[in-house]
Formats: C-alpha cells, structure tokens, sequence
C-alpha cells in the first residue's frame, strides 16, 4: 500500500460515524433500525460493511449522505464529516435539502449503487451523465467536461472510451454499466466512495474485475472506501476494516486480518463459518452408487428464441438460448448446473420441466421423451418431476394457505382429499422442518428460509424421482443457506431423489453436488465430477470461473492468478 | 423501484417480519415461528390474515374512504326502504303547496309547560300577492308536531303488504311537512329525493355488472391464450372504443319502441352502453394476465397438474379481484353521471319516473332559481355519491393490494 497520498492525517478518520440512530416511524410507533451505530472511515482505507439482510447497512449509507429512505427519521448520534483535516461538518445536522449537502454528495462523496440498470438513465447517454455530473460541481466547460469523461472511462477501463462515451446505457453489459457508474462516482474525486453491494447484481467473473478495478482506484487516488457486502469472500477480497453489523447493531468491528482469523462476536463467528462449510462437500452428503441407472437422459437439447420483425414476421434474429446441451442424470445423484446469467441453465431446466418447449432434442425419462409428449402424459411425468424455485417470495401464491398450496398438487393429481390431506400435509411440513401447527398462515408470516422449506415441501409432496432445483438458495441469506441445502440433503438420502441443481455458486455446487455440468452461451463446456472439475479444471472458461470466485480467506489474498476467458472486458 | 441501492433482496424480507427462520433440528424450527414474536397475539393474526381481512386493515386507514363508504351505505339505506322514509308519496300533488320552502326540524320546544324534547316544525301560510299574484309563504307561528314511526299515507311496502307506517310522520295526518320544500305541483321533495335515490343508485349496477362479466372473460382470455385470440380481441376493443358512445346513446333512446314501459327502455339502454364500458376493464384485465401467467406461482401450479379453469380462476383471478372492485366502485359514479345527464337532457329516463337526473330537470328554468332553488337539492346528492364513490373507489384501490408494498 503506498504511503504518499496518506502522511498528511492518516491516522484522522475522514468520517466518524457516532452513536447514530435511525428510525422508521410506522403506524405501530417508532420502529428502530439503527441502534447507535458507531465506526470511522479511513482515507485511503476500504471499510467493508458487512451483514444480512435487514441489518441496517444500507440505512447507514444512505444516512452518511442525508438521504434516509422514507419514511425513516435520524433520532441521534452524529457523522462528523473531515474532508481536508482541517475542520469537520456534521452530516446529519445539514438540511436534507440545503445547498450543502448536496455538495458533498456526489461531490465529496461519491455513491455506486447496487442495480447498475436502474441506477443509469436509458434515455440520455453515458457521456452526457457523467458530463452532467462534472458540470454539477466544477465550473467546466462542455467541451473539458467531455474530454474528462472520456478520460474517466479510460481510468474504468472501458474499451473504446471515445465511443463509449457517446452510447446509451442499455447498450453496455451489466459489468460495463457498474464501470460506468464508477466512472460516474469518480467524476469529482471525491474523498469518500460508497458503494453498496456494487457487485452483487454481477456474474462472478464480472465481480472480480470490478473488484479488482475498486481496488486499483482507491490505490491511485487514495479514497476512503465503504464498501457495503452481504458476501465474505468479497469482504476477504477488498477489505482493510471490517464492520460487522446485526440488526442495526454494529457487533464487531476491526482489521480484517483479526475479524477473520478471530472472530470475537458469536454473529460474526455464524458468518464465517457458513462460508467455511461450503468450501467443501457437505459431510451429510449420501453419494450416488457408481453404476447407478441413469434415470433422465437429455440429448441435444436446443431452445432457439426467434425474434420475428415487420409485417410478414420474418425471423430477423434467433438467440440461442440453449444449443445442444446432452447429459445423463443417475438415479441418487445431484448433478449440478452452472454458469453465469445468460448461460441458459434455467433454460435447461425449464425445458426438462416443460414450461418451456425445446426446439429441438430429446428428454428421456422412464422411456419416454418428454419434449414430445400429450397432455396426460405430460400431467403423469410431471408428478415425478417436480421443480423448486429460486425467490421463494414470488412462487408462493400470497392469496393461499400454506396447507392450500401444499396441497394443491395433492388435489389436482387427485392423490387424496379430506382429512387425509391435512394429516398429509402436516407430515410433508414436519419433513421439511416446519410446525403443522402452522398450516394455515399464509405466505407473508414466514421468512426466506421458512418459505423455501415450504416450497421444497410442495415439492416432495407428489413423490417425486427427480427434482430441478433452480437456484434454491441464492435469494436467502448466507447462514441459511446450509440449512436448506442439509435439508435436501436428507431428503435425498431418504427418499433416492435425483437432483438437478442449477447455481451460479461454485460453493454451493461444491457443497451439494456429485458432478457439475458448467454452461456458458448455452452450451455445456465441461462436465464431470464436481470435486475434479474444481481441482482440475480443463476448460478455460471453468479455470476463469474458478479463479473469480472471492476466497474467503483475507490471508489468501493476491496468492491466486487470475484468468479471464472472454477477449472483452466485463 | 425508485431507489437502486436497496436490492430487491433487502425490500423483499423487511426487518419488520418478526418471525426467525428456520433452525437446522426440528425441536427448534417448529418454534421458531412463535419463539421471536413478540408476546402478544397480534403477529399470529396477521400470520393467518387472509388477503380480504389485510386488505381490509388496509382499507380502514384511509379516512375518506371510510366516510365515502359510510356514505354509500347510507343512500343505500335511503334506497332500499326509501317507501318507509319518504313521508308522503312523491306524485301526491299538492295545490296549495306550489313551491312551499323547506321546513327546518327543530328538537327543543319551549312551551307554557316548559322545555319539551319533541320534533316539530312552523307551520307556514301562503299568500298570493294581490298584485303580482306572486305566491309567498310565512309563519303562521302554529307548530306541526312531528313523531317516528307514525301513519301516514298507505303504501305498499317493497310492493309485498300494504301499510302506512313512516320513520317520520305529522302527529295529526291531515298536517304536512316539507323537509326539502315542494316542486310546482306542491308534491313533497324529500319523498321525491328519496324514491330517486333508489332509481339512480340501483340502475347503474346492471351495467356496471355486464361490463364486470365480460371485462373479466375477454380480458382474461386474451391475456392467458395470447397469441391469435389476444390480436382478435384487442382488436374488438379498439373497434369498440372507437364508437361515438353519447351519439349512439341518444339514437338509441330515440329508436326504442315507444310502447315499453319506461324502465324497461333505460335498462335496455344502459345494458348497450355497458356493452361499450367492458373494454377499460378488459385491458387492465388482459395486462394483468400477461404479467402474471410467467410468474413463479403460476408456473408452480401448471407444474402441480392444476387444470387450466384452476389456474385461471383458483390462482389468477384472487390475485385480481381487489382491483376489479376498486374500478367497479369507480365504475358506478360514471353510470350515475350518465343517467343524471341523459334525464336531464330528457333522454334517459321521462316522468312519471324519478330518479335524480328527472328531478333536476325541473330546475332547468330560471324561476326555479329565483323562486324555489330547493329543486337543485336532487343535484348536492348527485354530487355527494358520486365523490363517496369516488373516495371508496380510491381507497379501495390503495388498499387492493396488501402485498404489495
């Protein structure tokens, strides 16, 4: 880390955040967020945030730049604002709206958001936003302010700056457009950086350049970085301090090295030893025999997505969405399926399942192709294929019982009615770990991991052969993670499921799975068993996944290579 | 979303939802929904809430919405049992009541024998004025003593038995009381109000119920079929919303047999209409529909086996009908617009009918303005159901959806 850019106060916090306090106030009263929040930020220092959902860290960004969200109010505590060492502003005593503090926003501090599409607007272009950024706090003319931002992108590591500067936002890939929004942020070098979950709408190759693009800039310019996480392999990755926060508490704070080595807070111990447990096969895990019978075959499998255009609806453009992809699934085993947005892995799957028609290929189960099948044949393989979702938020019907959607596939298959059906589903939900007593709340009483559960058992209630898992946990927070992969973990060494288990996680795959198919551009590049694929990876674009996901370990930093696979940037 | 930096994750569970998650051994898990709730049993009501009680919560905060539907049950009231309130029968004329003035209920009666808690009202003379002949009413200082539930004129009540009973009635039968004043023919414009007050709040329902039916079935298989079926039907909506409705109202009105009974003539004429009025519905519907038939809960039941009428209608349809209702209440003041205008106009609805819009037609002439502006009464009810209607429509729509927030 180089010294220069630091000597003058280093050992000044550039903001001091003390004993802040925020609160929501509802029609039931003051609900607290922030419980008297207290860390500093340091120039020259990244500060990871780190915590789950509803733990408040969003709240306290937004906070710094006296932007509480609605209808939150600050109730104490104070952030001492210390752009030049020489005196300091309290940040919260300024009026919300006042010329002041919109300064400092955007001015000295700058802000990176999560969603990059929504935070860019699609109707002017890159350059004119940053242009109008620059334009906002420094008395420059149109044409340096140009010539600026397209010095910016160059600094972001946008290909083609010159031409770039004149696209629109919808024309750049999500890594591209977080670049661009950096470059945004930069504009008026601030002080102070935050960028909350910067990285977390990205792919994981895309996360590391971005990563490593923060990393590069904060050394150049020299910035206090807060750096807002859910994940610690990204907070191992970027971190100098470490904050630690629990539902509006901060529990632990301190050097990264000391956070991961020794954890002192009982929450913060949770956390890493949910990331520890997916760096290798679960020891639950009941392996599928060798020579186990494949019980799903699929060969050749393409969708193709024709865009159709003009009056005669020629076909203009075909995506292909899934192009070619063969593989066999064993009775037991939990093959996995990963790969970046876009590979078509859900496609996959959505074809298995026949949501979705394949254009081309065969799906053979119990011999029988499944991509051309009638209605009542369709109803009967579909009993023993069942799918889990990824948001357990969105496939949960909110208009209906947990007792009325777990038995909805009971009833429409017509497996059984009555008084049967309520002892039925009350055993389905004691498998899955949940209290019949509760069988007749509705969705919203639950949290992520308890929907998920009733979603798995929603499942499993039709006995199925095989189940599609289409990214059951990356909507739920770390530590539960592991509870609902155990948890179909049991359930297939009780039942023999066979799994096909669709994931952009590498850790998760790892965790759970027997082999791993990788899928890039709807193909599949390699195949084989999970912990050769990881070990021994031979295809580049699986060593450039491998090499991009964040090790949770800060002692391990810079001791890996990276690899990129695709000839362009992000 | 408005802000980009809270991510749908963070949105989707708020710190509010009290209930931990589920631990790893089933001892914990099946606690776990009580074990972090507060003590009361307030969160366990919520938990099995269904979506017409949170909806309802919801609708209860919205003050105007409350007075809005206070007010709607109110003329409800008026309309079911507006024989029993109308103190008179409303085409009773009356010669020596032309234009008599509202009279004001007074409650308190100072008398010889004290203060008295009774409803009476002053007893008002006419006068003609012997030179412009000009009819002029003033206290004759007399009172008419008022009392519930007394005899008045025979009626048949709902048109099943015959009585004479009225909520408000003179103590001496031969007196009369004008609460709202006399039209020209002296006939009593509170009873007139009220008899009105069934016609025009109950003859926009038809309509509005048509529209409902085939707003929900068009809509809908245009929106779940997509495809051919969607291009046929949002072409007939286009086609439909291109007609001229009020030129083609008006022919209408003209071209219906003379010989049908009057309200047979108008029903006819706000079913055409309605026939017209399912297209906005249609296309809420249908855009409803394409949303919701990819989300993960309606792929889920396609997977479950669910038939496709069980789709449709056990897991689309609840999804909707908060909204139906919020535009079906917004619905109703347009039809009650409608018939007001076309009656006043002398197309809707012809005397001896009453409704509000009839009613209103009487005060088209400047003498009523200067003689007898009691007649514009007919038109403050108007005004006050159709803003009720629109605060519960409104209301109504805020609240239709208690999960979206």
């Amino acid at each position: 880390m180089p010294q220069i850019r630091m000597v003058t106060d280093m050992n000044k916090p550039i903001i001091q955040i003390q004993d802040l306090t925020v609160g929501f106030s509802m029609r039931q009263g003051v609900l607290d967020v922030l419980h008297g929040v207290s860390f500093d930020l340091h120039r020259g220092r990244t500060t990871c945030v780190v915590g789950e959902s509803g733990s408040g860290k969003s709240v306290t960004a937004r906070t710094i730049l006296n932007m509480v969200p609605r209808p939150g109010v600050i109730n104490g505590g104070r952030i001492l604002f210390d752009p030049d060492g020489t005196g300091t502003v309290n940040l919260t005593a300024l009026d919300p709206r006042g010329r002041e503090i919109r300064d400092i926003r955007g001015g000295r501090i700058g802000m990176i958001f999560q969603e990059p599409m929504s935070s860019l607007s699609p109707v002017h272009t890159i350059g004119s936003q940053i242009v109008e950024a620059i334009r906002l706090h420094r008395d420059m003319d149109k044409k340096a302010a140009r010539q600026m931002a397209v010095d910016l992108l160059a600094q972001v590591e946008i290909p083609e700056p010159e031409k770039a500067v004149d696209k629109y936002s919808f024309e750049f890939s999500g890594g591209m457009r977080q670049r661009a929004m950096i470059a945004m942020a930069l504009s008026c070098q601030p002080d102070v950086l935050i960028a909350d979950e910067p990285t977390t709408a990205l792919d994981v190759t895309t996360q590391a350049e971005i990563l490593d693009l923060i990393k590069t800039l904060q050394r150049d310019v020299g910035m206090a970085v807060m750096f807002i996480t859910h994940d610690m392999g990204v907070v191992a990755e970027i971190a100098d301090d470490v904050v630690v926060m629990e539902k509006g508490h901060v529990v632990e704070q301190g050097d990264v090295d000391q956070v991961f080595s020794a954890p002192r807070h009982p929450y913060t111990q949770k956390l890493l030893r949910a990331v520890k447990v997916l760096e290798e096969p679960a020891p639950a895990k009941v392996r599928a025999l060798e020579d186990a019978p494949p019980v799903l075959t699929v060969e050749d499998l393409s969708l193709h997505f024709e865009k159709r255009e003009g009056f005669f609806q020629r076909v203009t453009d075909v995506t292909k969405a899934v192009d070619g992809v063969s593989f066999s699934l064993r009775k037991g085993e939990a093959l996995g399926i990963v790969g970046e947005s876009g590979s078509g892995k859900t496609t996959v799957g959505r074809c298995i399942s026949r949501v979705y028609d394949p254009t081309r290929g065969k799906i053979v189960y119990g011999g029988k192709d499944l991509a051309h099948l009638n209605a009542t044949e369709l109803r009967n393989s579909r009993q023993q294929i069942r799918m889990i979702f990824q948001d357990p938020f969105a496939s949960l019907n909110p208009r209906m019982t947990v007792k009325q959607i777990i038995s909805e596939p009971l009833i429409a298959n017509r497996i059984c009615a009555g008084s049967e059906l309520e002892d039925r589903v009350a055993v389905l939900l004691r498998e899955v770990g949940l209290d019949p007593g509760m069988m007749e709340r509705y969705p919203h009483a639950f949290s992520g991991g308890q929907r998920q559960r009733i979603v798995v058992a929603r499942a499993i209630a039709l006995e199925p052969q095989v189940v599609i898992a289409d990214e059951p946990t990356s909507a739920l927070d770390v530590s539960i993670r592991t509870q609902v992969l155990d948890l179909l973990l049991r359930l297939q060494a009780e039942m023999g499921l066979s799994f096909i288990f669709i994931s952009h996680d590498m850790a998760v795959i790892r965790y759970f799975c027997d082999r791993v198919a990788v899928m890039y551009r709807g193909r599949i590049v390699e195949i084989g068993e999970t912990e050769q694929v990881i070990g021994d990876p031979q295809h580049a674009y699986t060593k450039a996944l491998l090499s991009s996901v964040p090790l949770p370990d800060p002692a391990l930093r810079g001791t890996r290579q990276r690899h990129r696979y695709r000839p362009e940037v992000a | 979303m408005s802000d980009g930096s809270v991510g749908p994750k963070d949105t989707a569970h708020p710190p509010l939802r009290g209930t931990g998650d589920g631990a790893p051994t089933r001892l914990e898990t099946s606690d776990a929904g009580t074990a972090g709730l507060p003590a009361d049993a307030a969160p366990d009501k919520v938990a099995i809430a269904s979506q017409w009680q949170l909806t309802w919560w919801a609708f209860k905060r919205h003050r105007l919405a409350m007075l809005g539907l206070w007010v709607i049950g109110l003329l409800y009231l008026i309309a079911i049992f507006s024989e029993f309130i109308a103190p008179d029968d409303p085409f009773k004329q009356n010669r020596r009541a032309v234009f008599h003035p509202p009279q004001m209920i007074h409650f308190i009666d100072r008398t010889e024998d004290g203060i008295q808690l009774r409803p009476y009202v002053w007893e008002m003379d006419r006068q003609r004025d012997p030179e412009t002949l000009a009819i002029t009413y003033t206290k004759s200082g007399e009172k008419i003593y008022l009392r519930m539930f007394g005899p008045g004129p025979e009626y048949k009540f709902w048109g099943i038995w015959t009585t004479n009973i009225h909520l408000f009635a003179t103590v001496d039968p031969r007196e009369k009381y004008f609460l709202f004043g006399a039209d020209r023919l002296g006939r009593d414009m509170f009873s007139r109000i009220a008899y009105g007050t069934r016609i025009s709040m109950s003859i926009g329902l038809v309509g509005v119920a048509i529209s409902l039916v085939l707003g929900i079935v068009l809509g809908g298989l245009s929106g779940y079929y997509g495809g051919r079926i969607d291009m046929a039907i949002q072409r007939l909506i286009e086609f439909t919303l291109s007609l001229p409705t009020i030129p083609i109202w008006l022919a209408l009105a003209a071209a219906l047999p003379p010989s049908w009974p009057i309200y047979q003539q108008y029903f006819v004429i706000t079913l055409i209409v309605s026939l017209v009025g399912w297209t906005e519905l249609g296309r809420v519907v249908r855009g409803r529909f394409l949303a919701m038939k990819n989300d993960d809960f309606v792929i889920a039941a396609r997977l479950d086996g669910a038939s496709e009428p069980r789709i449709i209608f056990r897991h689309m349809l609840p999804s909707l009908t908060s909204h139906i209702i919020a535009s079906l209440t917004l619905a109703v003041p347009l039809m009650i617009l409608a018939e007001t205008g076309l009656s006043f106009l002398g197309l809707g609805l012809q005397p001896p009918a009453i409704s509000w819009g009839v009613l209103l037609k009487e005060a088209q002439n400047i003498l009523s303005i200067s003689q007898a502006p009691w007649l514009f009464i007919p038109g403050g009810f108007v005004v006050i159901a159709v803003l009720a209607f629109n605060f519960l429509g409104d209301g109504m729509r805020d609240a239709a959806d208690p999960y979206g927030h």
